[in-house]
Parts: C-alpha cells; sequence; structure tokens
C-alpha cells in the first residue's frame, strides 16, 4: 500500500521534472483539460502527453515488468541470483532487433522482431529441455538457457560485424544498451497489455508457485504439477520480459536485485514477494530513467546506469554473505 | 483393516536402472509399518516410487484401490502425506509458511492459505511441541526441529496415510521418542503411517509390522518378533545382535561389538 502511494508519488514528480519543467499547477491544468477533452495543442500538452507521460509510464511498465518476472524466475529456479534473462529472452529479443536493424526494418518492425525472436528463443531452450530426459528438469533447462544463449549471442555478433559501420551499428549498440529515450506513446500502450497478461498467472497461482520453491520433488508430493506449472511460469515471465525488451532494449540488473530487496523486506514467500517486487522495480526504475534524462546534457542509456547501480550493490550482498537469502 | 497403500510386483529404479524388484506389499489404516535395510538397500527409492515420484519399473501401485497413475497429483497428496528427509531450504521460510504448505492439496487452484489453515498450520506445531518455533526462519533451525516441523507439514495435508523417510535420522534421543509416540498416536487414531528406520529398536517399539529391504529385494515382512530375529539381522547388516527382552515386556536389540 504504502509502496503504491510512493509509486504514484514518484511518477508525480517525474511527469513535472526534465528540460521542460512543468509546476504543479501546470500539470493539473493540462490534466483538467485532457479530462475534459480539449484538444490544446500548447507546449505543455504536448511534453505531458506526448513526451513526458509515455516515458514515465514506459519507466514504470517496464521496472515492474522485469522485477516480476526476476521474482518469479528466482523462484522457479530456487536460486536468488537468478534473473529473468538465464532462458536467453533478452539475448534473443537483441537478436530480433539486431536482425530487424540490419535488414533497415521499420521501427515497429524492429520491436516486433525483437518480441518474436524472444519468444522463440525461450521456446527453443524448453522444446530442447524437454527432448532431453534427465532427472533435474530444471538443471537441463538453465543448461539449455546458457548454450542457446551463447548461439544467438554470436549470431548478434556476425551482425554487428556485417552492419553498416556509420549507419547501423550505432543503432546496434545503442539498442543494446537498452534505453528509454525513443519511446512513443503506442508502444507504451501496446506493452501494458501484454504485461498485464503475462502478470494474471503469476498472480492467480501465486501459492502454487511459492510451494513449487521446494523442488519438483516436494511440490509434487504437496499435490503441485510441477511440469504443468513450471511451463506456465516459463511463459508468463516471458511473455513479460519480451514485450518490455521490445520497446526498451536490454535493460540489465533491475530484474536480478530488485527481487533480493523484496525478499528483505517481507520474506520469500511468493504472495507476498510478487507486489513487493514489481512496486520496488517500478519506482526504481523511474528513479533511474529520471536521473538519466536530467541529470547531464547527454542523456545516459538507462542500462549503463542501472549497470553502474546494479553490480556494487550486488557485490554488496555477496558480501553480506548469505544470510539474505540462505 | 483397509489397505490403503499397496504394491503388486513392484519393479523401482532410477531411469533404466533397476534398484529394486518384486515387492509385494501393503499398508492398512490404523498400522506403523517398519521399513529396515541398510544404507543404499534403495529404502527412499522405493517410497518415492510409492508416491508416484519415480515412475514404476514394473508391477503397480494401488492407492485406496485405484492405481498410482489414474491420479492426479492433488488426488494423490489428498491420500497420502510425505515427510521427505530433513533438508535445508533455498529460502528462509518462516516455519508456519513451510508447515501451512502441507494445505496446498487442498486449496483450490487460485487460492491461497486462509487464517483457518494458518490455524491448523499453529496447531499441529503446537502438537508436536514446536509451537513457539512458528515464526522463526526454517533455515536457522536445528535439523531436529525442522524435522519435526515437516511432520508437522504432513499432519495438516489431512491424508489418511503418511510415508516417512527416516524421520528420526537427525533428532537427539529424546525428540526421537517425541515423534515416534505422535507416530504410535497417529495410528492409534485409524492414520497407516509407513516409516524407515535404521534403529530395529524403534520397529519393536511402535511397529504393527515390519519389513527388512536388502539390495532391493524384500527379503522378509511379518510382526517384528518374527522378522527381527538375530539370525536375520545378522544376514542382512552382517553383525552379531542379541534380540532380548525387558523385565517390562519390551523387546530390545543390543548389538555385540567387536575388540
Amino acid at each position: 500500500m504504502s509502496l503504491t502511494v510512493l509509486l504514484l508519488l514518484l511518477m508525480l514528480g517525474a511527469a513535472l521534472v526534465g528540460a521542460y519543467p512543468i509546476t504543479f499547477g501546470e500539470f493539473f491544468a493540462a490534466l483538467g483539460r485532457w479530462f475534459a477533452g480539449e484538444t490544446t495543442q500548447d507546449k505543455i500538452n504536448t511534453v505531458l502527453f506526448d513526451i513526458r507521460l509515455p516515458r514515465v509510464f514506459a519507466a514504470v511498465v517496464v521496472g515492474a515488468a522485469v522485477a516480476a518476472a526476476g521474482a518469479a524466475y528466482q523462484t522457479l529456479f530456487r536460486n536468488p541470483l537468478v534473473s529473468p534473462d538465464i532462458l536467453g529472452v533478452s539475448t534473443g529479443a537483441g537478436l530480433g532487433a539486431v536482425l530487424g536493424i540490419f535488414l533497415s526494418l521499420p521501427v515497429a518492425a524492429i520491436q516486433l522482431s525483437a518480441f518474436v525472436v524472444g519468444l522463440a528463443t525461450v521456446g527453443t531452450v524448453y522444446a530442447i529441455a524437454a527432448l532431453v530426459h534427465g532427472r533435474e528438469p530444471v538443471l537441463v533447462l538453465v543448461l539449455a538457457g546458457v548454450v542457446v544463449g551463447a548461439l544467438a549471442g554470436a549470431a548478434i555478433s556476425l551482425l554487428k560485424i556485417l552492419a553498416d559501420p556509420y549507419d547501423q551499428l550505432p543503432a546496434i549498440v545503442f539498442w543494446l544498451l537498452g534505453s528509454l529515450s525513443a519511446i512513443r506513446k503506442g508502444e507504451v500502450w501496446a506493452a501494458i497489455p501484454l504485461v498485464l497478461i503475462g502478470l494474471l498467472p503469476l498472480v492467480v497461482l501465486r501459492w502454487r508457485i511459492n510451494v513449487l520453491s521446494l523442488g519438483d520433488e516436494e511440490a509434487k508430493a504437496l499435490g503441485v504439477e510441477t511440469g504443468r506449472l513450471r511451463l506456465i511460469v516459463i511463459a508468463a515471465a516471458t511473455l513479460i520480459t519480451a514485450s518490455v525488451v521490445a520497446i526498451s532494449g536490454v535493460i540489465g540488473w533491475v530484474g536480478l536485485v530488485i527481487p533480493h530487496i523484496a525478499r528483505m523486506a517481507v520474506g520469500p514467500s511468493f504472495d507476498r514477494l510478487l507486489p513487493t517486487a514489481t512496486l520496488l522495480g517500478a519506482s526504481y526504475l523511474l528513479i533511474v530513467d529520471t536521473l538519466a534524462r536530467t541529470m547531464a546534457r547527454i542523456e545516459v542509456p538507462i542500462g549503463i546506469l542501472t549497470a553502474i547501480i546494479g553490480a556494487p550493490f550486488f557485490l554488496w550482498l555477496l558480501a553480506r554473505g548469505r544470510e539474505g537469502w540462505s | 483393516m483397509r489397505v490403503r497403500l499397496a504394491a503388486h510386483g513392484l519393479g523401482f529404479g532410477y531411469g533404466a536402472t533397476p534398484i529394486g524388484r518384486n515387492i509385494d506389499m501393503d499398508l492398512r489404516a490404523g498400522e506403523v509399518f517398519c521399513l529396515l535395510g541398510p544404507n543404499g538397500s534403495g529404502k527412499t527409492t522405493l517410497f518415492k516410487t510409492l508416491l508416484g515420484l519415480l515412475p514404476a519399473q514394473a508391477g503397480k501401485v494401488v492407492v485406496d484401490g485405484t492405481p498410482l497413475t489414474e491420479l492426479s497429483r492433488q488426488e494423490i497428496a489428498r491420500r497420502i502425506a510425505y515427510v521427505p528427509q530433513a533438508h535445508t531450504a533455498h529460502f528462509p521460510f518462516r516455519v508456519i509458511d513451510m508447515v501451512v504448505m502441507g494445505r496446498t492439496a487442498h486449496l483450490s487452484l487460485f487460492a491461497a492459505p486462509t487464517s483457518i489453515d494458518r490455524q491448523r498450520a499453529r496447531e499441529a506445531l503446537a502438537l508436536l511441541g514446536i509451537a513457539q518455533l512458528a515464526d522463526r526462519e526454517y533455515t536457522r533451525i536445528s535439523g531436529g526441529q525442522r524435522q519435526l516441523a515437516l511432520v508437522a507439514r504432513a499432519l495438516v495435508q489431512d491424508a489418511p496415510a503418511i510415508v516417512m523417510d527416516e524421520p528420526t535420522a537427525n533428532l537427539d534421543f529424546g525428540n526421537q521418542v517425541i515423534v515416534l509416540s505422535e507416530v504410535k498416536r497417529l495410528a492409534a487414531r485409524g492414520l497407516a503411517v509407513l516409516l524407515s528406520t535404521h534403529d530395529p529398536d524403534h520397529a519393536f517399539s511402535i511397529a504393527s509390522r515390519v519389513a527388512l529391504l536388502d539390495q532391493g529385494k524384500l527379503v522378509d515382512q511379518g510382526v517384528p518378533q518374527t522378522v527381527l530375529t538375530s539370525d536375520k539381522l545378522k544376514s542382512v547388516y552382517g553383525i552379531d545382535v542379541i534380540v532380548g527382552r525387558l523385565a517390562n515386556g519390551q523387546t530390545v536389540c543390543a548389538p555385540t561389538y567387536r575388540s
């Protein structure tokens, strides 16, 4: 509850600051006009509704999505060091986007390509794991993810070499760094329903997912159809991640670090962890993105900032010992 | 007495590798059935096969008259509860959270436990004398306390049969007696309990029937006094054992130590 309030306050604050500052009065006046259905095209309206608010919502959706997917994966794989791209969704989406840029496709097609190849990559990983009949289905999944991710990474490198160094290569590098600076209204509205569709099964199945964190055999003995549930969680988390990676590029560390902080706050039980991680992730990425666009004259890609903040924080977690999650 | 769980010509093992063959046994309501056998004789693998966690390589398992393969996981969990060997969890769940997971098979697919379920979990902890651990982290209590918590979790599962894999393995002398006394009370209430142990004395104290498993085969089964003789214990464990009777009528085993 308090996290929801915090997020709303942060969203208000983020909507006001920027290269063109907006005051409280102007903000609510513009909001009032919007509710009344007036369509005056003054500068405030353009900045607020076409540039600033889409970006604020984008940061919220992307942050919430990767944190929720990260929390689900850490619970599913019983490993607090797992991030949402463990099964290769981000690398796959990266390959899709790079392919789109390489073929000089329009922006919407690049995003669609990122989304589809991201889903297809995880689908391939899951199919490989299903074909390998091992005693440890989770381990086989992770290893298949590493292998397929490495192949996708190799394909990305190949396309980078083949790409036009003056036109395509900078676009590829910029995309892979992750950024919300080029985000447009339509992209945010397209991503939100997909993220919500992915979140729904995680919310309604929260208790079964919690039991799954005891491991396959114990969860089965407690009455959980583990194979089916694992497939649902992977599909949901992949849909969530692919939807946002397609519009933001690869923004690392959020899906790894935020679930950790949430677990410190509310414990490992997934029914409490999921909402906390989701709200924290949204707030965190909104703060970082607002810093990214206000801090310096040149905007720093947000993927670099999340890594600069996330990596030392993670080291600190390691230095604290296993206390936080053992 | 009603047969809760039965194995007919059961073969078990991992993958295609056979570990045990031709297991015929049944577990009846109101009895404690004790499985004894040396390390590596296949006790845990047999239990996992009886619970459907591993597929049977031959023969079949029947639960309450229905073949195991025809039941969903939820239906199995409502009929048989499983107490695994005490383990460490990967995440620091509170003890109460761990115990309440035993209610899962009784919840609908989209539901989470209610306050009634939590109350049941607290009662089960109280029954085993560890109510004060409810809000502690499962990862920070002793192995014996974890074992008791897992027994509590099996109790709230409300299944008519419980399978316990070495429930006394990590317990001190006193806690062993607490858990085994609780097992005896459960059986007196009509539950069927199948448990493995390394201590023949446990079988003498609480088992109505006992089976000896050696290299994947059931060497013998029946009442403890006929199965756990010094000859049979010697042939399975390779040590000399004196089986004697105390003044109070209790039967006990005493191994002979070589000097």
